[in-house]
């Protein structure tokens, strides 16, 4: 394999990273204050469809970000009220927010755009597109570096820098603001939170709100930057991906990029088996790698690559009467 | 506060759910401008006004009740068995190795060792999270749903790489021999006075239909039944009775594991009569409306299948005559997972209410 065919391999990696990376943290904001949430995939195909469809209609890919967000938001929110109020449980909640996403995406954008459940393609001002980073240009005659500033970390639509820089502001908030404490509290040890005069319910819905934002701001990537436009299960899994990344990087926002990456990586390989094929000299079927992110995941739960803890009372209603 | 006497509690919170999710639905379907009426008398139509939409319904129902069953089974030792779409999957390849490479000489025979051989498979590919979460504590709901991914690239793999005739294109495995085929209901005597033409529903139904019977038995009427039952309402109680943890999570989980395996023989050999991808379509995911509908309970879980099995074939028929798509059941589906299962307190808080105000109203009249 040789340096080009890397930096191919590099840059869709960060690319595929991206949507991870995002649904990632969302769900790492919710599952850090105790509510379980598997239902990430069916928030990013919302916001997929969403913010497709708007961002189509309005020729405003802004726009559209904007509608990809109120509708995760909105999911959240349902998730919120049957886990948070009425004490419902999450994991049940979780998939049936993910049937009715899977179903009701394609029934709006097929009464909208009647192209059999797929948005027309994006193109223009209805898409984000590549920016160039200042240099990159000048400095691509570096040996070694240069193209690696032009190919890889250069070229990329302006979510996928945000998604990097929310892995900082995430830590900062977890680990560095009073509510970020709170919200962690509230993940171990509720009464204890509720017992300082904090409300539970309300820093379990901020929560819940923070995950439906960035489950947004993923859905709207895979829709606007890394493919023009919504078609049917385009999220693909990547919910469930994202959650197995989660827990790979132990509820951990710097980890949560590396394991991203990680799985990031393993779908840009799936989708170029001929560079497996020279590199392993072996011939290994796509199947493999496509399964690979869930094998990880499972060994990693399994306490073979360092022990997952997860959040102490994640999954637990809490009743405040008691 | 009282407490909601018993049958409402198990007849009248499920109607209730059902209601909810049925009003949302026609919301829905108000919403991309068609016509919720339209929808539901083709749906009855097609799936139960005639013995070939029968053939369908119970078709489906038949699958939804190895699934439904298996999710039960799971759910009263306190485990979420979301890996039935997996372990449906397996039980397809187990069904299909035993009926490609074994020379059986009549169908019942073949029924009886494809039966337990989509159930030894079933139970295989649950049984490595069901250890995972004995001895490692890993949570058993991820590890399912990581199964059901790596069951469907083990599947791809198997039916491109491996099982795959030469010169055939699609990823599918040879079809079954003669002798395999299973009687639809239009080939048994006496059914086929009803069932006047071709359906898919099969004699599978009736071992569907046995296991739900089974069921029952191990859960109420044997010492294991006892046991899973007791563990699932609380651990250190049952581990203090001297019951195992492990064993019961691991026989929870083969149990139910066998049971979404056994579906196969319905879909793998009793329809299609080969094995192709993505085989289980959806019908693990569907055990657990089924199972939340039915209340966990092997009779409930035989009514919600046929309630499901109706969804299923009308939601085919909406996609036929109207303009509705056919994801309209996932819709469907997803709401009457989410009312029954997540949103039951909510129900179920709203009934007290009710009935609160009818006593106190019935207590003010006595006084005066």
């Amino acid at each position: 394999m040789d340096y080009a065919t890397l930096l191919q391999i590099l840059d869709s990696t960060i690319r595929l990273a991206t949507p991870l990376l995002f649904a990632c943290l969302a769900g790492l904001y919710s599952e850090r204050a105790g509510i379980f949430d598997i239902g990430l995939e069916g928030k990013m195909l919302m916001a997929a469809m969403s913010s497709a469809s708007v961002a189509f209609l309005t020729g405003s890919v802004w726009a559209g970000l904007m509608a990809g967000i109120l509708a995760s938001m909105l999911m959240a929110g349902i998730h919120g009220i049957a886990s948070i109020t009425f004490r419902g449980n999450q994991l049940i909640s979780g998939v049936a927010l993910n049937f009715v996403a899977s179903g009701i995406t394609v029934l709006v954008a097929q009464r909208l755009f009647g192209q059999g459940g797929r948005t027309p393609p994006l193109e223009g001002e209805a898409r984000f597109h590549p920016i160039t980073l200042p240099f990159a240009e000048e400095l691509q005659s570096v040996p070694i570096l240069g193209p690696l500033y032009h190919e890889v970390i250069s070229g990329h639509s302006l979510l996928v820098y945000v998604a990097v820089l929310t892995v900082p502001l995430t830590w900062w908030i977890l680990f560095r603001t009073r509510f970020g404490l709170r919200l962690r509290a509230v993940g171990e040890n509720p009464a204890a939170v509720d017992t300082a005069g904090i409300s539970v319910k309300g820093l379990r819905f901020a929560a819940v709100a923070i995950t439906g934002i960035l489950c947004g701001l993923a859905g709207a990537y895979m829709a606007t930057a890394l493919q023009a436009g919504f078609g049917r299960e385009m999220t693909a899994g990547r919910g469930y991906i994202a959650l197995a990344a989660l827990i790979f990087a132990k509820w951990r926002p710097v980890a949560a990029l590396w394991a991203c990456l990680l799985f990031g990586f393993f779908q840009a390989l799936a989708l170029r088996p001929d560079v497996v094929e020279a590199v392993v000299q072996v011939k290994i079927p796509v199947p493999f790698l496509d399964a690979l992110p869930y094998v990880l995941t499972v060994l990693v739960l399994a306490g073979f690559v360092g022990k997952a803890i997860p959040p102490r009372a994640g999954g637990e209603p809490y009743v405040k009467e008691r | 506060m009282e407490r909601l006497p018993r049958w409402a509690d198990l007849a009248l919170v499920p109607l209730i759910s059902l209601l909810l999710a049925a009003t949302i639905a026609a919301l829905v379907i108000l919403a991309i401008g068609q016509d919720p009426w339209e929808a539901i008398t083709v749906m009855v139509q097609g799936s139960v006004m005639n013995a070939y939409g029968w053939g369908y319904t119970l078709y489906y129902a038949t699958s939804f009740m190895f699934t439904g069953l298996a999710v039960t089974v799971a759910f009263h030792a306190g485990l979420f068995n979301i890996g039935g779409e997996g372990q449906a999957q397996l039980g397809g390849l187990g069904v299909a190795l035993c009926c490609l490479f074994l020379p059986w000489p009549h169908w019942s025979l073949a029924l009886i060792g494809a039966t337990f051989a989509g159930a030894a498979f079933g139970a295989a590919w649950a049984a490595i999270p069901a250890y995972l979460q004995a001895k490692r504590g890993s949570h058993i709901v991820i590890t399912t749903i990581m199964f059901n991914y790596i069951a469907s690239a083990f599947l791809i793999f198997m039916l491109v790489d491996v099982l795959r005739p030469d010169g055939q294109m699609d990823p599918a495995t040879a079809n079954f021999p003669e002798a395999v085929h299973l009687p639809t209901l239009n080939e048994l005597p006496g059914l086929s006075l009803i069932f006047t033409s071709g359906v898919p529903a099969n004699v599978t139904l009736f071992i569907a239909l046995a296991m739900a019977v089974v069921v029952w038995a191990l859960l109420w009427r044997t010492r294991l039944g006892y046991a899973i039952r007791a563990f699932g309402k609380s651990e250190p109680a049952a581990r203090y009775a001297g019951i195992s943890p492990f064993g019961i999570i691991m026989l929870a989980m083969l149990i139910s594991g066998g049971l979404a395996g056994m579906m196969a023989i319905n879909n793998v050999m009793g329809e299609a009569e080969r094995l192709l991808g993505n085989s289980a379509s959806g019908a693990g995911f569907i055990g657990i409306a089924v199972a939340l509908m039915g209340r966990n309970h092997p009779v409930g879980v035989v009514l919600a299948a046929l309630l499901f099995g109706f969804l299923f074939q009308g939601g085919a028929e909406l996609g036929l005559w109207t303009k509705i798509p056919i994801e309209m059941r996932t819709v469907v589906q997803g709401l009457v997972i989410l009312f029954t299962g997540a949103l039951d307190m909510m129900v179920r808080m709203l009934l007290t209410w009710i009935f609160n105000l009818f006593r106190a109203g019935r207590l003010a009249k006595g006084a005066a």
